[in-house]
């Protein structure tokens, strides 16, 4: 596997940003704009150039959603949760999609070709419920049609 | 600090306008459950039980972080408030494990008693979360049960103020928190310096020591070994807490006969070793200062400050003396001099110590530990498979305590016992090796007593001790003065280390104890979070060096027999075959615990 380093271009924010308040969110967010999620590596080297403690730096990983701990898949799965899918069966498809995919949310499958996000409303409830998958919408989805959504994915690559 | 009046339950009070209404209530008398709040460190007010009402103020208040306010009016016992501090007991249980009878905390765990005191007598709640998270079982000194913590951080306070380590912190958000390593990698993989601190705060079973005791036990029960145990200082003045003694109480000779009776086929004592360590450490510390060597010297006998040291300041590991600590001594001399001298194979020896410590357990296992192997490997043909530690297995205070009651051995009851000889005999100086400032006592007097080759009149160094956090001295040496300073907790040590790094410390010498107060206050004593407890375990040990015979290291008649028959001298080759070590910087983490 390939060593991450910090690029250029991060070192020297992180270097401007050193010993300002609030810089570790804000680098992080750097950090996954860049790689699409936050290597370990790097918060390694994060910790030794910010004197952050590397516990404190997984600690606010972990606490936001946002940041990833490991390269998202090829095609990002959005199941909505919201009230209208939630009440709709929302939850029938995201045990399907797991069952299948064999992940839990906000996680990747082992091959990347998928990661599996769940969100609060994608804002068209009258299609409940709802999933996407990178750009493309699904509506009023039933369990049984989750495989052969998913299926025209994996027989793509 | 100003006094003001406020009113609690109906009743007046003054009371110093600093504190908060929790820590004014203990002042008073009035006890409030709580189980995140620590003394000296900051809240993370997580618990919810220590509510109360506050006249004028719509919601509960968390009495541990509200300050008291004049004219304030509180009540501790309403209704309401014994309503919201169940309810909120209870949630923090409905995750919680109901297998208290196999849980090494059930006689200790603060949340069985608060439950018990909040009359909790059913778990109304069901369990939200069904997973069962996988154990931290990656350290030889302390294991993490995720499962049974509530959340409460006073092991990530520790962690970080008492010891500035920072190895742990909380993880994830809602029901999906959790207190944890970088990447759950373990402890073993972290900064954790295995001080066990957070074993000493933990309300509940979530943090608790590697137990040893099978091993140990099953070592006793075989007849071809020859099973010999040591006895940290520190552990004397502790151990009665175990059987219902009150703190302080000196119970040394029973502690031999209790142990004599679980199976050891001898008991000796660290004290031995810590006078070995003041003839190895006060002779380094004056040819480093007649030599022009590195100064100042730092003390090398607390095994957490070791890791501490070479994760964080591994520019200064020239200053720290390359003594190892006297338990390791103690195994390398048993297995080799005592071996020798009374004809065992060091082979079916097994030392076991009994220490107030878990980083020791660390330490025993430290890949350079070997000197008695390597010290027989030729004379006995040994390969590499035959390779044995000079410490075998390394028990807490409260594990030796845990063997002695299932031995069915009635503590309080015994007449006592003697220690074995020679492994047994020590001085009053190594006795207090096991509060802050004593190591550095007990070398300055040896150390005074060969610079100058005058006898030492007043062996008290009063200034030394007390269980303040630094403390600096001058001690005049017949005209040379010798600059010293002693730090207890790594977050003290850290202050003075800062100096040393910039080149800026004053001092020749250091005694560094990673636990707060020294070895009484080691993470692997009886469990105890009352200041006052380690007063009396402190007070108990100066005691014990006053009773001595002997008050200087350099006396003790079996560290002589032990120079002229074997060692020749300290510092000589012998010496530093078996009694001194190296340390190396510990790469940045998390890569494990091997060297860099």
């Amino acid at each position: 596997m390939e060593q991450k380093k910090l690029n250029p271009e991060l070192v020297k924010l992180v270097e401007e940003w050193k010993g300002k308040e609030g810089n570790l969110i804000m680098i992080l967010h750097e950090i996954q704009n860049h790689h699409g999620y936050v290597p370990r590596e790097l918060s390694l080297e994060l910790s030794k150039m910010l004197e952050v403690p590397l516990a404190r730096i997984y600690e606010v990983i972990t606490f936001y959603n946002f940041f990833k701990l490991s390269p998202p898949g090829k095609h990002l799965i959005k199941l909505c949760m919201g009230t209208a899918c939630y009440l709709r069966g929302a939850g029938i498809i995201l045990d399907e999609i797991k069952n299948i995919l064999g992940v839990k949310e906000g996680e990747s499958t082992k091959d990347n070709l998928f990661h599996l996000d769940v969100v609060r409303c994608l804002g068209c409830c009258g299609l409940a419920p709802v999933l996407m998958i990178d750009e493309k919408v699904y509506s009023k989805v039933k369990k049984a049609e989750v495989a052969d959504i998913l299926s025209k994915y994996i027989k793509e690559e | 600090m100003e006094k003001i009046n406020i009113k609690i339950n109906g009743r007046e009070y003054k009371v110093s306008s600093e504190l908060t209404i929790l820590e004014a209530c203990q002042e008073i008398g009035i006890d409030i459950p709580t189980l995140c709040y620590l003394k000296d460190l900051k809240s993370e007010a997580a618990c919810s039980i220590c509510l109360v009402e506050v006249k004028g103020a719509k919601a509960l208040m968390r009495s541990c972080v509200t300050p008291v306010n004049k004219g304030m009016e509180v009540y501790t016992n309403t209704e309401r408030v014994r309503i919201a501090r169940r309810v909120n007991l209870e949630l923090l249980l409905d995750g919680h494990p109901k297998d208290c009878l196999v849980c090494d905390r059930s006689d200790t765990c603060e949340l069985r008693k608060i439950s018990f005191d909040l009359g909790i007598r059913e778990a109304r709640f069901p369990k939200v979360s069904k997973v069962e998270l996988p154990l931290d079982t990656t350290s030889v000194s302390i294991v993490r049960d995720p499962n049974k913590c509530i959340l409460c951080g006073r092991c990530v306070s520790v962690c970080s103020s008492v010891q500035s380590v920072k190895a742990i912190d909380f993880t994830g958000r809602g029901k999906n928190s959790k207190i944890t390593t970088f990447f759950d990698e373990g402890l073993s993989n972290s900064v954790c310096v295995n001080c066990g601190q957070c074993v000493m705060v933990c309300p509940t079973g979530a943090i608790t020591e590697q137990n040893e005791t099978e091993g140990v036990w099953k070592a006793l029960s075989c007849p071809d070994k020859f099973v010999i145990t040591e006895v940290a200082p520190a552990v004397r003045a502790a151990i009665g807490e175990e059987f219902g003694l009150t703190a302080g109480t000196l119970v040394t000779s029973k502690l031999v006969e209790a142990l004599r009776k679980v199976g050891f086929a001898k008991v000796f004592d660290t004290q031995f070793s810590a006078d070995l360590t003041i003839m190895e450490e006060g002779y380094e510390l004056i040819s480093r200062i007649k030599n022009k060597g590195v100064l100042p010297m730092i003390t090398s006998c607390s095994p957490g400050w070791i890791k501490f040291a070479e994760h964080f300041f591994p520019g200064i590991l020239a200053h720290i003396s390359t003594c190892k600590s006297p338990q390791q001594m103690f195994g390398a001399v048993a297995k080799t001099y005592y071996a020798k001298k009374y004809n065992i194979d060091p082979r079916k020896i097994v030392v076991v110590s009994i220490m107030p410590c878990t980083a020791k357990k660390f330490e025993a296992k430290r890949p350079e530990m070997k000197s008695a192997f390597n010290y027989w490997k030729n004379e006995l043909k040994l390969e590499n498979k035959d390779e044995f530690p000079d410490v075998d297995y390394v028990l807490t205070t409260r594990e030796a305590a845990r063997m002695i009651r299932e031995a069915g051995i009635n503590f309080a009851s015994l007449k006592g016992e003697d220690f074995d000889e020679p492994l047994g005999i020590s001085t009053g100086a190594a006795v207090i090796f096991g509060a802050t400032g004593g190591v550095m006592e007990a070398a300055l007097r040896t150390a005074y007593e060969v610079l100058t080759g005058k006898e030492l009149e007043k062996l008290d160094f009063v200034s030394l001790r007390g269980l303040q956090g630094i403390k600096t001295a001058e001690i005049d040496i017949e005209g040379l003065k010798l600059k010293v300073a002693i730090a207890s907790s790594l977050s003290n040590a850290r202050k003075l280390l800062e100096e040393v790094e910039s080149c800026k410390s004053p001092y020749a010498f250091i005694e560094i104890m990673t636990c707060p107060g020294g070895c009484l206050g080691g993470g692997g004593q009886p469990f105890s979070l009352n200041e006052e407890t380690k007063q009396k375990r402190m007070e108990a040990i100066y005691q014990e060096d006053k009773n001595k015979a002997l008050r200087k290291s350099h006396q003790n008649p079996a560290v002589k027999a032990l120079y002229k028959d074997f060692l020749k001298e300290p510092l000589g080759e012998k010496s530093h075959y078996l009694l001194h070590t190296h340390y190396a910087k510990r790469k940045e983490t998390p890569y494990g615990t091997e060297k860099a």
